[in-house]
């Protein structure tokens, strides 16, 4: 049991190490000539508009449901208009952010593994480097710039319609004040608490595309191996998302 | 010219080259024949920088392709093109877009003087018309042939064939055999194919290697080729189930 154990550490901190070794990779491969602006806007094109649906859809709930709990929860000590602090507080620092990228590691995350995995076992990352065109450059540079663009873009967008939803909850439904329910969320939301939900929103970008496209790029194994490079890309961002969600909370605050 | 010296290449405890040798003359078609996973693949890996091997130096045109960094190798790339064994065309782009690939990558031109291009090379293989379609509307026999106007676009010197009629019909396998032909006379190419298709190795090659057990055991022009006696090159020629390869 400890040898299978001690394996599968040994498996994960191996492939944590390839992964900032790809980083790396990224990075050097990011500030050299030609500079692909068309790649690079196609991938936040499909990464961010294509997201906008599912993003406002999430955000919008999240923030009414938000409301709904917390009225209940306020009026046990008569403070129901501190609901809108409440829903603004939660969405621009945690859910905004956490939820966002989860629905675009969902949507792209998976979609970068697929094409990228697809193209490995057609021999399609190969004619790349024969062509002499790396494949680091061409594929994986513009989707990780998109993810770390546009995710916390998405992230203002889930923001701001995740309050609306919050507001037409406890104004329109509940019948909070509406002029105590703005002002508590004005005076208790601060600007850092956005900037500091737009940071995380940029380091999960960053990490569900550099997850997405590095399962592609290490596919192996025909239809079978796309299929499970896709699968371990959303399951591995995703928890990298909430661990390193954790530790982003705990250095902000 | 191109030259592999004491080449070795080991996956796991399998070993798939074993101290090969092999010079390929420069303007000539050399055949590489053996067994389906016997390395013929990993060798031509290995001659285009995609693999490097664990000992042993792979020298194109006196260059030692191991020692080379990414930009050198993207240089000497450059000299390449190869037809990959399912196309490997880009599924996301159009035919016309395949084929403008390396030049729009590699060749400072206009608009017009690529689409001129690329429609001469799609011509060059046969094909007129064809630049709007998605690789995935093409047939097997299409797919290789813009392959094969893509692997040409750039005017390499060597052309690298993985299997270039594996997997089509013998009427199309024929075609490709004399598009390969005319290619190679047309630019002057050096081309370099992996087969196992009997048929064809005797029409396209100059010259002819057998890999076997990780190394080349025979090579010479198809007459010798043909006259040998080694019991390993008689077996495979003739595709008896009796003799020194084992069926695994």
């Amino acid at each position: 049991m400890f040898d299978s154990l001690g394996r599968s550490v040994l498996r994960a901190v191996e492939e944590l190490g390839r992964i900032i070794l790809l980083f790396l990779s990224v990075l050097s491969w990011m500030i050299r000539p030609p500079w692909r602006l068309r790649n690079i806007f196609k991938q936040m094109e499909f990464v961010g508009v294509r997201s906008i649906f599912v993003v406002v859809l999430t955000g919008m709930f999240t923030g009414m449901v938000m409301a709904l709990q917390g009225y209940h929860g306020f009026r046990m000590f008569s403070a129901e208009s501190m609901v809108g602090s409440a829903v603004a507080l939660g969405m621009t620092r945690e859910l905004g952010p956490v939820l966002t990228s989860l629905m675009v590691t969902a949507r792209a995350g998976s979609a970068m593994a697929a094409e990228l995995g697809t193209m490995k076992v057609t021999e399609q990352i190969d004619a790349l480097y024969v062509m002499a065109a790396n494949p680091v450059q061409y594929l994986i540079v513009p989707r990780v710039i998109a993810g770390v663009i546009m995710v916390p873009l998405l992230t203002v967008i889930s923001d701001f319609v995740g309050i609306l939803g919050g507001y037409f909850v406890g104004v329109q439904i509940l019948n909070i004040n509406s002029g105590l329910f703005m002002k508590n969320m004005t005076k208790m939301v601060e600007l850092n608490d956005i900037y500091s939900g737009l940071i995380k929103a940029a380091c999960f970008g960053l990490i569900l595309s550099l997850v997405g496209c590095y399962k592609g790029f290490n596919t192996t194994g025909g239809a079978e191996g796309v299929g499970r490079a896709t699968t371990e890309a959303v399951v591995l961002a995703s928890i990298t998302i909430l661990i390193s969600d954790y530790f982003l909370t705990a250095l902000m605050f | 010219m191109i030259e592999l010296v004491d080449v070795h290449k080991s996956f796991g405890k399998q070993k798939v080259l074993n101290g090969l040798n092999l010079a390929i003359e420069a303007g000539k078609t050399t055949v590489i024949i053996g067994r389906s996973g016997g390395g013929k693949s990993v060798l031509l890996k290995h001659i285009i920088g995609l693999m490097k091997p664990d000992s042993g130096q792979v020298l194109i045109d006196g260059v030692d392709m191991t020692k080379l960094n990414d930009k050198e190798l993207n240089e000497i790339r450059k000299k390449f093109g190869m037809l990959f064994q399912e196309a490997a065309l880009f599924d996301s782009m159009n035919v016309g877009e395949n084929v403008a690939f390396p030049l729009r990558e590699h060749a400072k031109l206009k608009e017009k003087e690529i689409w001129e291009i690329v429609a001469d090379r799609l011509r060059s293989v046969g094909l007129t018309g064809v630049e709007g379609k998605m690789p995935s509307e093409l047939s097997g026999g299409m797919r290789k042939r813009v392959g094969l106007a893509r692997a040409i676009a750039l005017h390499p010197q060597i052309v690298l064939f993985d299997e270039p009629t594996t997997g089509l019909d013998p009427v199309m396998a024929e075609a490709i055999n004399h598009l390969i032909i005319e290619t190679q006379q047309h630019f002057n190419l050096t081309c370099i194919v992996i087969s196992h298709d009997v048929q064809s190795i005797f029409r396209i090659g100059h010259k002819i290697a057998m890999l076997y057990e990780g190394s080349i055991i025979a090579y010479g022009t198809p007459e010798e080729i043909r006259a040998s006696d080694n019991p390993v090159i008689e077996q495979f020629l003739k595709g008896s189930i009796e003799g020194p390869i084992r069926i695994m």
